[in-house]
């Protein structure tokens, strides 16, 4: 099988969030950037499948040189080798342009994405990837199983989920469930010497149009302190949600 | 004009399906056009009732019965099309996220998801949303002649309905699903978490799964739904589909009440779009606290049949 995992490089959940001067865009400084959490989920499932399977898992992030270290993290952690379109992103179809424009004449039979990136949350790509290449689209997947050229899946659909299967390739949203958190790889040494040597390639851009851009960000506003309600006046707290907050 | 996705769950609309109707007519009345909503598939309430949102017409597609993708958004992308949208409204439920990276692409329309409020301006189009898993606030500008906008569900407030009735036109339909749609498993009489407009939630605090009744029984008199931390899910005590935070669902609920979770970052990543938050907690040094409107130390054996009882007496 040969696998694709497109993978986000995103600031770790624990980051403090900071915008530049005049709120132009993140502020990288203090950062610690790390797979994206969707990813490593999709990049484990697509682990096993090779170890079942047999096959060759590439991963791949559009971005500059910076994007590097979390490639080679994916590779200590067993991918076979990565790529890199070279550039800046600031949209997601420009994003599933450049994605697809790489991946139409490589002969993928599966496509993994996480069904979001936690940095800007946009969740497109998968899908957008998928109609661009004209393949079937399964988003927030939680179960993945590939049984000759057909693969047998689980969505999670509001308040449940929902089996379905597709003919291979296809491209997958995915989530938690695809493997458990427990299941999760830290590289290991050995990974870590190996993925220094294998194939990292730089691919140019293929001009694919940034549809949107950011005009300016900002933080929302602090939360003011919270109230305290003693425990023995329960009365109080349902009269503020009431008057107060009015949520009830 | 404005094309909005009117979702329907077992042939009902959701209320999800009325806030993206709501925000499409506003959006439509701003720009001085018209806002049209398309039903896929068998509708138990007529479908012009979607005119008590503002809906000025309701297309409603037959043949098409189980939501998928690519089908979904090949139906959407030809009336977008023949209609001319300038914006496609979708909400952000489980179904709505899947369709729209689809849909903006097979449309060649641009997609800002997160949508948080109305836009700014329409020319270009300047719409608010939330990123970095609500540590942020982004002002988004679309160059494309349509762009697809994705709704956080319970973001923007539903407004009293009126009684007006939509135009509508029935059309048979044949699609294309790329994939097949088999069986699904939805727990009954549950409210789905993203949509819910109240949600308790709790965590190891409650120390074994055969205690979770004292939150069931909370939940039932605020008519909300309930969810469950991390740990509770890894360990047994919950099912996967109640675990909210940052690899679980996220939701935005009006009000979200917290028992026994200490609040780790990534649970309030997946919570903070909460409009009101109430912590319980025996420990007063919990970080959830920082993170609250209102809280209470206090163990939750004791707050919480206390806490039924006083809404119950509220409510009645």
């Amino acid at each position: 099988m040969k696998i694709l995992v497109c993978i986000s490089h995103v600031p770790d959940t624990t980051a403090k969030i900071n915008f530049t001067a005049g709120g132009a865009a993140l502020d990288p400084n203090g950062v610690q950037f790390v797979i994206n959490p969707y990813d490593e989920f999709g990049l484990t499932k697509a682990l096993h499948l090779k170890e079942k399977h047999g096959g060759q898992v590439t991963v791949i992030t559009f971005g500059d040189a910076t994007v590097e270290a979390t490639l080679r993290k994916a590779l200590a952690i067993g991918a076979d080798d990565a790529v890199r379109l070279d550039g800046v992103p600031t949209d997601p179809m420009q994003v599933a342009g450049e994605l697809a424009a790489y991946a139409k004449d490589q002969g993928f039979d599966l496509i993994i994405c996480g069904q979001e990136s936690i940095d800007y949350n946009g969740g497109i790509v998968p899908g957008a990837l998928a109609a661009l290449m004209n393949l079937p689209f399964v988003n927030a997947c939680i179960g993945l199983e590939v049984d000759g050229s057909n693969a047998q899946l689980l969505r999670e659909i509001d308040g449940g989920k929902e089996q379905i299967s597709a003919a291979l390739p296809i491209v997958i949203g995915g989530k938690k469930g695809l493997v458990e958190e427990s299941e999760l790889r830290i590289p290991n040494m050995r990974g870590i010497m190996t993925a220094r040597t294998k194939p990292l390639a730089v691919t140019p851009l293929s001009g694919s149009a940034a549809l949107t851009a950011a005009s300016g960000f900002t933080k929302p506003a602090a939360k003011a302190a919270v109230q305290l309600i003693d425990s023995s006046n329960l009365d109080e707290l349902v009269r503020r949600l009431h008057e107060e907050a009015k949520v009830i | 004009m404005v094309l909005i996705f009117a979702e329907t769950w077992n042939g009902a609309f959701k209320k999800s399906t009325f806030e993206a109707v709501q925000y499409g007519a506003a959006c439509a009345d701003a720009q001085g056009s018209t806002a049209v909503a398309v039903v896929f598939g068998p509708c138990t309430p007529p479908v012009e009732s979607l005119g008590a949102y503002g809906a000025s017409k309701v297309i409603h597609l037959h043949g098409s019965d189980r939501f998928e993708p690519s089908a979904f958004a090949q139906a959407l992308a030809d009336l977008a099309k023949e209609l001319q949208a300038s914006q496609i409204i979708v909400s952000g439920t489980a179904n709505g996220k899947s369709l729209a990276g689809v849909l903006a692409a097979t449309s060649g329309a641009a997609a800002v998801s997160n949508v948080t409020a109305l836009p700014r301006s329409y020319s270009p189009l300047t719409v608010e949303r939330s990123a970095f898993s609500s540590k942020g606030i982004e002002q988004c500008t679309s160059t494309a002649s349509c762009t697809v906008l994705v709704l956080i569900p319970n973001a923007l407030g539903l407004k009293p309905s009126s009684d007006a009735r939509a135009a509508f036109e029935d059309r048979n339909i044949s699609l294309a699903p790329k994939s097949h749609v088999g069986e699904a498993h939805v727990a009954s009489g549950k409210i789905p978490l993203p949509e819910a407009e109240r949600v308790v939630s709790a965590g190891r605090g409650m120390k074994a799964p055969e205690n979770w009744n004292l939150v069931e029984e909370l939940a039932a008199v605020l008519n909300a739904g309930t969810a469950c931390s991390k740990p509770v899910s890894d360990i047994g005590w919950r099912p996967h589909s109640e675990h909210v935070g940052q690899t679980g669902i996220q939701i935005n609920p009006q009000l979200y009440i917290a028992i026994g979770i200490s609040g780790a970052i990534q649970h309030l990543a997946g919570v903070s779009g909460s409009k009101t938050i109430v912590v319980i907690n025996n420990d007063p040094e919990a970080p959830f606290f920082k993170a609250a409107d209102y809280g209470i130390v206090g163990d939750a054996f004791d707050v919480l049949p206390r806490l039924t009882a006083a809404l119950k007496a509220h409510l009645s």
